[in-house]
């Protein structure tokens, strides 16, 4: 699914070259999930906006679902986020002053949905993250916790390979918290891929497989606690 | 096309967000639309007053002047030449092989000292035959105009323009038909007084003396040329016709064979009304002009607002081009901002400048005309306002990297 070959993103400041990342290699198999820990500054952001493909990598290859999707024009890009990757960002991201529906339904007009089909499918996904009754708030009437599952559902709406997520729940309440992982295991075990970054373990704990990351190198990658050879 | 709706119902969202600032950028839309089309209105309205004072001569007019072409149309009155006679006048109107013309008016027209009484004027003094009221379109308010007979018989009479009555007589006056003039040390008798036709200026039509023609030349100044012949054509269409046939017949006549070295020249009523529409096209230009200024500066300020907005939703661009928007729909998105802007101004600034030339046709007594091409122009140049000054901001907006965006505090 994901397949991330010897890849380093160095960053230009003036004279000093800093390197967010160097070096690294992974894969990442349909139907995982997996988390992304780290200190900061250890490169977690500029993993995950590559993998976004948002940003592209100084150096080296990246596929997705075996399309080379390293060295994309910004259209091109823009097409593969839109029907291959569900954004689900630490500060939500949501439109202000939109509805929770019309938040939803965003990326599937960028894709050609009929308007019948967009509404139906964003309905279908805010009653799935418990905001059945809440689609016509505006992101602003709405607390923390429930902004973010606006955001999982933004995220799932054109039926994406890959769920990317940075520090979901890294501006919300402990208690909502729980309830955003719930979701995330639910929808893992609906079959989703997820790769999640966060620096706290009890989160990364609800992963399947965590790779940690220092200046850029990961230094260890575990699935259930025990580690993955190379 | 659905896609296209959203768009405008979600860009009339965002812009009624902030209603003052929306308010303020589509004034310099409307104060500059508004301009255009009171100004370019009052231009149009003050050039049909032109036209129409001009046409209230007589469309049908030709004038035959002594004295050769030159490159304007209009000559001094006087034409100065001597080169015209009553011959030619009426040969003019004898002659079979003019068909297109109905009537012609030989004229003679000097200044002179007037006196009546203790009272004296400068004035015109026209020498006439009676085809002149008709095709001149002169009324008679008291008395009688020159008649054939008084010509045939050099009778010592005078007709008034209504503006020497009032120098000679002292305003007021009614009762001037039977009283006395002195013109060149000749008496002459008042039998009429014009219809006042208002007018200033050179051609002031009731500043004027009409005396037959006979009169004119052989007892008042002593000359034997004419200063124009009127000649009315049959109809508008034919005035071109008109014009050739007078003009090669005068050529033969005084036996000149290169158009060249023509000693007369002739004017259509037309060459006079182009070259004043030509002075207020000159004038409505201007006008417009300057009214375009305020229109450039008001799409000026859209483009500062709409570059405002940019920065402003900088995050939301961002996240719009992570979530799959292709740099066209971001385009799109803010284009139609612009022009959404531009065109209300445009449609406001049109009934405001509608409004406001109505009210400048009334307190300057002119007619009002609705102009539909600006109006027309208006609303294109609003929405092209919108597209020129909406786009560098909708390429910049468009331009923004995602995660510059996203990262953008
Ligand atoms: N645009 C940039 N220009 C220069 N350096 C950058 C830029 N973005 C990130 N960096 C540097 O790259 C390194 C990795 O940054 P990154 O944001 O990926 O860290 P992170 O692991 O996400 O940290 P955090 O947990 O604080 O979010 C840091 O040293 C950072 O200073
Ligand atoms: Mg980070």
């Amino acid at each position: 699914m994901i397949k991330v070959k010897d890849i380093s993103k160095i960053y230009q400041t003036g004279t000093v070259e800093t390197a967010a990342l160097a070096n690294i290699s992974f894969e990442i198999k349909k139907g995982d999930y997996v988390a992304i820990m780290g200190p900061s500054g250890s490169g977690k952001s500029t993993l995950m906006h590559i993998i976004g493909i948002l940003d592209s990598p100084t150096k080296g290859e990246y596929f997705l679902d075996g399309q080379k999707v390293s060295q994309l024009s910004e259209d091109e890009a823009a097409e593969v986020r839109n029907h291959k990757i569900g954004f689900i960002f630490q500060a939500f991201n949501l439109l202000p002053r939109t509805t929770a529906l019309q938040n939803v339904i965003l990326p599937m007009r960028y894709a050609n949905i009929s308007v019948e089909e967009r509404v139906e499918k964003a309905k279908k996904y805010l009653t799935m993250v418990g905001l059945g009754d809440r689609m016509n708030h505006t992101s602003n009437q709405l607390s923390g916790g429930q902004q973010q599952r606006v955001a999982i559902a933004r995220g799932l709406a054109m039926n994406p390979a890959i769920l990317l997520a940075d520090e979901p729940t890294g501006n919300i309440a402990s208690a909502q918290a729980e309830e955003i992982m719930k979701i995330f295991e639910k929808l893992n075990q609906d079959g989703h891929t997820i790769v999640m970054i966060t620096h706290e373990a009890d989160i990364a704990d609800h992963a399947k497989r965590v790779i940690h990351l220092k200046d850029g190198k990961i230094i260890k990658d575990e699935r259930n606690g025990k580690k993955i050879k190379k | 096309m659905e896609d296209l709706i959203e768009t405008i119902k979600e860009s009339f969202g965002t812009l009624t967000l902030n209603k003052m600032r929306t308010g303020l950028a589509i004034l310099g839309i409307v104060i500059g639309i508004g301009s255009v089309i009171a100004l370019i209105s009052l231009g149009q309205a003050s050039q049909k007053s032109i036209q129409n004072s001009i046409q209230s001569l007589g469309s049908n007019l030709l004038t035959v002047m002594p004295g050769g072409q030159r490159s304007g149309a209009i000559q001094g009155p006087s034409g100065g030449g001597t080169t015209l006679t009553l011959a030619d006048a009426k040969a003019i109107e004898s002659t079979s092989k003019i068909t297109t013309i109905n009537s012609v008016s030989p004229e003679l027209s000097q200044r002179s000292q007037v006196t009546a009484g203790r009272n004296n004027t400068n004035t015109s003094i026209l020498g006439v035959y009676p085809q002149y009221s008709t095709i001149r379109k002169v009324d008679i308010a008291n008395g009688v105009f020159i008649s054939q007979s008084d010509v045939d018989n050099v009778r010592k009479v005078a007709v008034l323009g209504p503006q020497v009555v009032e120098d000679l007589f002292g305003e007021g006056s009614t009762n001037v038909v039977g009283q006395t003039i002195r013109v060149g040390g000749q008496q002459l008798k008042v039998i009429g007084v014009t219809v006042s036709k208002g007018g200033s200026g050179f051609q002031n039509q009731d500043d004027r003396i009409y005396v037959p023609l006979s009169t004119a030349q052989k007892q008042l100044f002593g000359v034997n040329y004419l200063s124009s012949i009127a000649v009315e054509a049959k109809n508008a269409n034919v005035m071109i016709d008109a014009q050739n046939e007078i003009g090669y017949f005068l050529l033969e006549k005084h036996k000149l064979s290169d158009p060249a070295n023509a000693d007369f020249s002739i004017f259509s009523q037309n060459d006079i009304l182009n070259t004043a529409s030509q002075v207020t096209g000159t004038f409505t230009a201007l006008l417009g002009g300057i009214a375009a200024i305020s229109l450039l500066v008001g799409g000026i300020g859209i483009m500062n607002i709409m570059l405002v907005t940019v920065t402003e939703r900088t995050r939301e661009i961002g996240l719009r081009k992570a979530l799959g928007a292709k740099k066209k729909t971001i385009i799109t998105q803010f284009l139609t901002e612009a022009i959404i802007l531009t065109f209300t101004g445009g449609i406001l600034g049109m009934v405001i400048g509608v409004i406001i030339s109505y009210i400048l046709a009334i307190v300057m007594s002119l007619p009002f005309t609705i102009s539909f091409s600006a109006i027309g122009l208006a609303i294109g140049v609003s929405g092209a306002i919108g597209i020129i000054f909406g786009w560098y901001p909708a390429q910049k907006a468009a331009g923004l990297q995602p995660i510059e965006a996203l990262r953008y505090e």
